[in-house]
């Protein structure tokens, strides 16, 4: 499968990458190159293999519903914030595009 | 079908038949995240009830609240709905700022509910509306936008919200008017408060409605291009909102033109719809399942105890108080509409009043005062429990008190706190139920009055009444009209005349 | 007397918890290494070493009392620098321990400094940390191997007795077999990834490199069992020392299966030689050898490819400049906040997984790469299962090469991502996996086989590694530092 640089340019606007033209075009090259490469999966006959997400059959139960209290204090969280007012996370204001 | 529609829709409904799904998310009243040990409580200060999971920090990972799932098997039970006995965690992928992980656990082919119905007719008149499916999934932080001539320049981010579980509630493209939706929520909003799964409190956020929206000629199977109107927040926006979306789509459409997929906001204080831009959107969500957790199971004994212990559903509640309490289909609208006062009246039946003395005394004086005071029901029980208004009840049934004394005592109980026979006898409002006592006052009444007593005993009833009237005026009020009636008609008949 | 950092960590907390030793001056000989070799091999990233001498003088106990380690940067730390070898953490100092961290501090160990790795543990060859590359001490124009690699480099000269790594798909034991060490690589969910920086949340395992089996069982131990943060811990996790032999006899009556199908062609003739000195001394201790049959690897580097990219590009969406980290400047809205953010703060190889995943799980794709790659997943898994049915463990490479030169594969990511191609089964299945050194080539670089074994088989795996270890014999041979090497 060949991946163009319009494909590279749609999934990086996904994946939220700013790229270069120089990226864009290196990127599409490389990504070919590895799907061309996991294209042997097809030979596997794999039409009537189930999927296997998670390796473990046995896992821990949920946990009781008990709040405690915040291990992280406000001041302790907003500290690694590149943006904030000591109250609050802060962002460019977003005006233009509303949560899908 | 044709349901009933408001005036706004009814020109395009003539025409086109509006087909609506409702996307609700219920906010689940547990104590603590959907994946962490964070407080779940509104109104905290932002940004104070976090850790690193709900944070989305580097290296934590979500751990499943066991209550979060109870509460799903309980509505899946209230709706006969089917309950996985395994469902799969899955990532919803987008950006956004209030999303701590730019991704949402959310669940996805694999839910822990599908199917049932939510009733949303009249008595008598089932109108079951089918579900698709109700999942888990956590919710976001909350983002506070500049205002538009505000000082600010950024926008304000809290996650005091992130990580609380909901469930989403997605209904079958089913429901056929905006007052349909609105009867959809109003029913639904009961049902979860009364499974006690969340407050249901609009204002909080936490039921918050998206519509799905489109038209078809009636009798058409193929549904129309649908819309999406996002963030309704309260049942007036839904109902508006989507009487807009409808003439929006009909002017469109009657004008010859077609509707386009799109998502919606709509504002409620100035009943306008704005198309959201998405040109940075390409939605594409890129579900896979969540690593992180493990699949969800629930065993057969979990959801039979969902079932055993769930709670008196509104139709159950309705067909008790008619049938069994014998309560007028009115009294039963309106006591059932609020599950706390039902429950007060529940409890003043359960003091020992009658259920229609009960109901008249909740329906009455107790609405009136609770509005008046600006109280719940809750409140207000501290102040007169439910046994203080039964033995007030019993003492109008004893004859101790007036229909229209009675008033009076409660009034009265008000400020009062002793038993009301007490206070109505502080307050001098029992009845005078003593025939010795009334009866001296009976014959100082003749004696005052001989000649409406010679015209009763000429034959004029009327005078009769001049003379009860009488009687009452000197006792106060306070006389037991049945006693004294019987008294003075006894003497008028013993005393010959004059 | 033998120098504190050439010393056994069950030694050295015997001593320190005896009195024998003090913390601190078992501290500072593995500091004085680091200050010796990390100029040349630049294994380590940030460094709290008041922290740690509060820590050794304050009379450690357990059973690590006072053993010196270092953790790979991806590990969160308490109050110290986590960047994941990558810009756009560069300044993020965690508020918490991973599971494991805290594990190993109230065990009595001593954590000092974090080591370099490639950027969020994705490379084999630690030429992808934004903060340079580490080198291999045995020859420093070669790689020492990735992601892990710092860790590696750490604890093959002595500057921790112990090191952690983590693994995705062969990131412990892979540059332990290019640094002459001891990996392990566990069952899937018997190590706690809470504090783990996510890559490929169902293959990571958190894996420890020793200079020997004893040590590596030893440490494992104290980590391992079920943790109420992740759910993705097994219940029947824990690991006990107790009746585990790790004689030279210990190996005895075992047997072993060699994927003789896979290891014709293509492989590196120094390579072939370990393989067959290993068979052989194995052999003397005991072990039966068999021969047995796996699906070609390279259908696990596909499948690897796919699901672990498609995990990662969900993982690395948090990192966005919001909340902790890099923001890039002049983002005045917040779509160019994130792109720019994304692509100044992420390297190459970063950025390449993260648009494959993307790409693999995005509309009219998933079926066919995600999802089959699912399929797949579960195929390898039964070809291992099957594969193992009648051995305790497989006998196999760990790298098809020993430690290739720095630049070698840097242009070419598909020949680097190949040089994973023998230890990527066992985290696709979530099985154990052991590296085990196994003498040098001719040019003086080291060679190392993997032990693989059933889930929760690392008992055995331990004992036929100590059985190899000591049948191989001889004097652990130490990397030595030539004179004005330091860069
Ligand atoms: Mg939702
Ligand atoms: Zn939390």
């Amino acid at each position: 499968m060949t991946i163009d640089k319009d494909t590279v340019r749609h999934v990086a606007l996904l994946a939220r990458l700013e790229l270069s033209e120089a990226e864009l075009e290196r990127y599409a090259r490389e990504l070919s190159a590895v799907l061309d490469y996991v294209a042997q999966l097809d030979a596997l006959g794999l039409e009537h293999e189930e999927p296997l997400a998670q390796v473990n059959d046995e896992f821990a139960k949920a946990r009781e519903d008990r709040a405690r209290p915040a291990p992280l204090s406000r001041a302790e969280a907003l500290s690694q914030a590149p943006a904030q007012d000591g109250t609050y996370f802060l962002v460019p204001p977003v005006v233009e595009y509303l949560e899908p | 079908m044709t349901a009933p529609v408001t005036g706004r829709e009814k020109r395009a409904v003539l025409a086109w038949e509006p087909v609506i799904g409702l996307e609700v998310h219920i906010q689940l009243r547990t104590e603590s995240k959907l994946f962490c040990p964070c407080a779940n409580r509104f109104g905290a200060e932002p940004n104070t009830l976090i850790c690193p999971v709900c944070l989305g920090l580097p290296g934590s990972l979500p751990v499943m609240n066991a209550r979060a799932v109870d509460y799903a098997l309980r509505l899946a039970s209230a709706l006969g709905a089917q309950v996985h006995r395994r469902s799969i965690f899955a990532r919803k992928n987008y950006f956004y700022p209030d999303m701590p992980k730019n991704y949402q656990i959310s669940q996805y082919d694999e839910p822990i509910v599908t199917g049932g119905t939510l009733d949303i007719g009249e008595r008598g008149a089932p109108r079951p509306v089918p579900i698709h499916r109700c999942h888990l999934e956590e919710d976001t932080g909350k983002s506070f936008h500049p205002e538009r001539q505000g000082d600010r320049r950024e926008t304000r981010v809290d996650f005091n919200r992130a990580g609380v579980p909901l469930i989403e509630m997605v209904s079958e493209p089913a429901l056929a008017s905006s007052e349909e939706a609105y009867r959809y929520l109003t029913r639904l909003r009961q049902l979860v408060r009364v499974l006690g799964i969340t407050d249901g409190d609009m204002e909080k956020g936490s039921l918050r409605c998206d519509a799905n929206v489109s038209l078809r000629r009636p009798g058409d199977s193929a549904l129309g291009v649908k819309t999406e109107i996002k963030n309704l927040n309260s049942i007036r926006a839904v109902e508006r909102g989507i009487q807009a979306e409808i003439r929006r789509q009909a002017a469109i459409l009657d004008g010859g033109g077609k509707v386009e997929q799109c998502t919606l906001l709509y504002d409620v204080d100035h009943d306008v719809l704005q198309i959201m831009r998405s040109k940075e959107f390409a939605h594409d969500y890129r579900y896979f399942p969540e690593p992180d957790l493990p699949p969800l199971e629930v065993s057969e004994s979990q959801i039979e105890d969902a079932r055993r212990t769930l709670p008196e559903l509104p139709a159950q509640r309705v067909e008790r108080f008619e049938h069994q309490l014998g309560l007028p289909a009115y009294d039963v609208d309106v006591l059932v509409a609020d599950y706390d006062v039902a429950d007060y009246f529940e409890r003043v039946v359960a003091a020992g009043a009658e259920p229609k003395a009960a109901s008249n005394w909740v329906m009455g004086e107790v609405a009136r005062a609770t509005k008046e005071r600006g109280e719940s029901i809750d409140e207000f029980a501290k102040i007169v429990p439910p046994a203080r208004l039964a033995a007030l009840a019993d003492l109008a049934k004893r004859g101790l008190v007036s229909g229209h004394l009675a008033k009076e005592v409660f009034e009265a109980m008000l400020v009062d706190p002793g038993e009301p026979e007490s206070v109505a006898r502080a307050r001098g409002l029992v009845q005078e139920s003593d025939p010795g006592a009334l009866r001296v006052v009976v014959e100082q009444i003749l004696a005052a009055n001989p000649g409406p007593a010679e015209e009763f005993r000429g034959g004029k009833e009327k005078a009769f009444g001049f003379l009860l009237g009488q009687l009452m005026r000197a006792t106060g009020g306070k006389a037991n009209p049945q006693v004294a009636r019987d008294l003075l008609r006894e003497a008028l008949e013993k005393t010959p005349s004059p | 007397m033998i120098p504190h950092w050439k010393r056994s960590a069950a030694e050295l907390a015997g001593d320190v918890s005896a009195g024998r030793a003090d913390a601190v001056e078992i501290l500072d000989a593995h500091r004085a290494q680091a200050a010796r070799w990390d100029p040349a091999v630049h294994a380590l990233l940030g460094r709290d070493d008041e922290a740690a001498r509060r820590v050794a003088s304050s009379r450690p106990q357990g059973p690590l009392a006072g053993v010196p380690f270092i953790a790979k940067d991806n590990l969160c730390t308490r109050g110290l620098r986590t960047t994941c070898g990558s810009r756009i953490l560069e300044p993020y100092v965690p508020p918490y321990d991973a599971t494991v961290i805290a594990r190993l501090r109230a065990a009595g160990a001593v954590l000092y400094a974090k080591a370099n790795c490639d950027e969020f543990a994705m490379g084999s060859s630690m030429e992808n940390s934004a903060f340079g590359p580490s080198r291999n001490p045995y020859d420093l124009e070669r790689v020492p191997g990735g992601s892990s690699g710092g860790s590696a480099v750490a604890t093959a000269t002595g500057m921790g007795t112990f090191a952690l790594g983590s693994e995705t798909g062969g990131s412990v034991r892979q540059p332990a077999s290019f640094t002459n060490l001891v990996g392990l690589k566990p069952t899937y969910g018997r190590l706690s990834r809470y504090g783990l920086v996510a890559f490929g949340s169902s293959l990571d395992q958190v894996g420890v490199f020793a200079r020997s089996v004893a040590d590596c069982a030893l440490v494992f131990s104290v980590m391992a069992g079920p943790d109420e943060n992740d759910m993705t811990t097994r219940p029947d996790g824990a690991f006990s020392l107790d009746g585990l032999d790790v004689s030279a006899r210990a190996g005895k009556g075992l047997a072993i299966g060699v994927p003789r199908n896979i290891l014709a062609e293509g492989l590196h003739p120094e390579v072939q030689a370990a393989q067959a000195r290993a068979e052989e001394a194995l052999g003397r201790a005991g072990v039966r050898v068999k021969e047995v049959h796996l699906v070609p690897p390279a259908a696990c580097v596909a499948t690897y490819y796919l699901l672990a990219t498609a995990e990662a590009s969900s993982n690395l969406a948090r990192f966005d400049g919001v909340r902790y980290g890099f923001r890039a400047q002049l983002a005045d809205d917040l779509l160019s906040l994130y792109t720019k953010t994304r692509g100044q703060g992420f390297g190459s190889e970063v950025k390449r997984r993260i648009l494959l995943g993307t790409f693999a799980l995005s509309a009219g794709y998933y079926d066919a790469y995600y999802r089959k790659a699912l399929q797949a997943r579960r195929r390898i898994r039964s070809d291992l299962h099957a594969a193992l049915s009648g051995v305790d463990a497989l006998l196999l490479p760990t790298a098809p090469t020993p430690a290739f030169r720095l630049g070698e594969k840097a242009t070419d990511p598909l020949a680097m991502y190949l040089s994973d191609i023998f230890t990527i089964g066992a985290n696709l299945a979530g099985i154990p996996a052991l590296n085990v050194p196994c003498g040098f080539t001719a040019d003086g670089l080291p060679v190392g086989m993997q032990l693989v074994g059933p889930a929760q088989g690392e008992g055995t795996l331990f004992r036929l590694g100590a059985a190899l270890e000591s049948a191989l014999g001889g004097e652990r041979r130490w990397p030595e530092l030539a004179v004005g090497a330091a860069s």
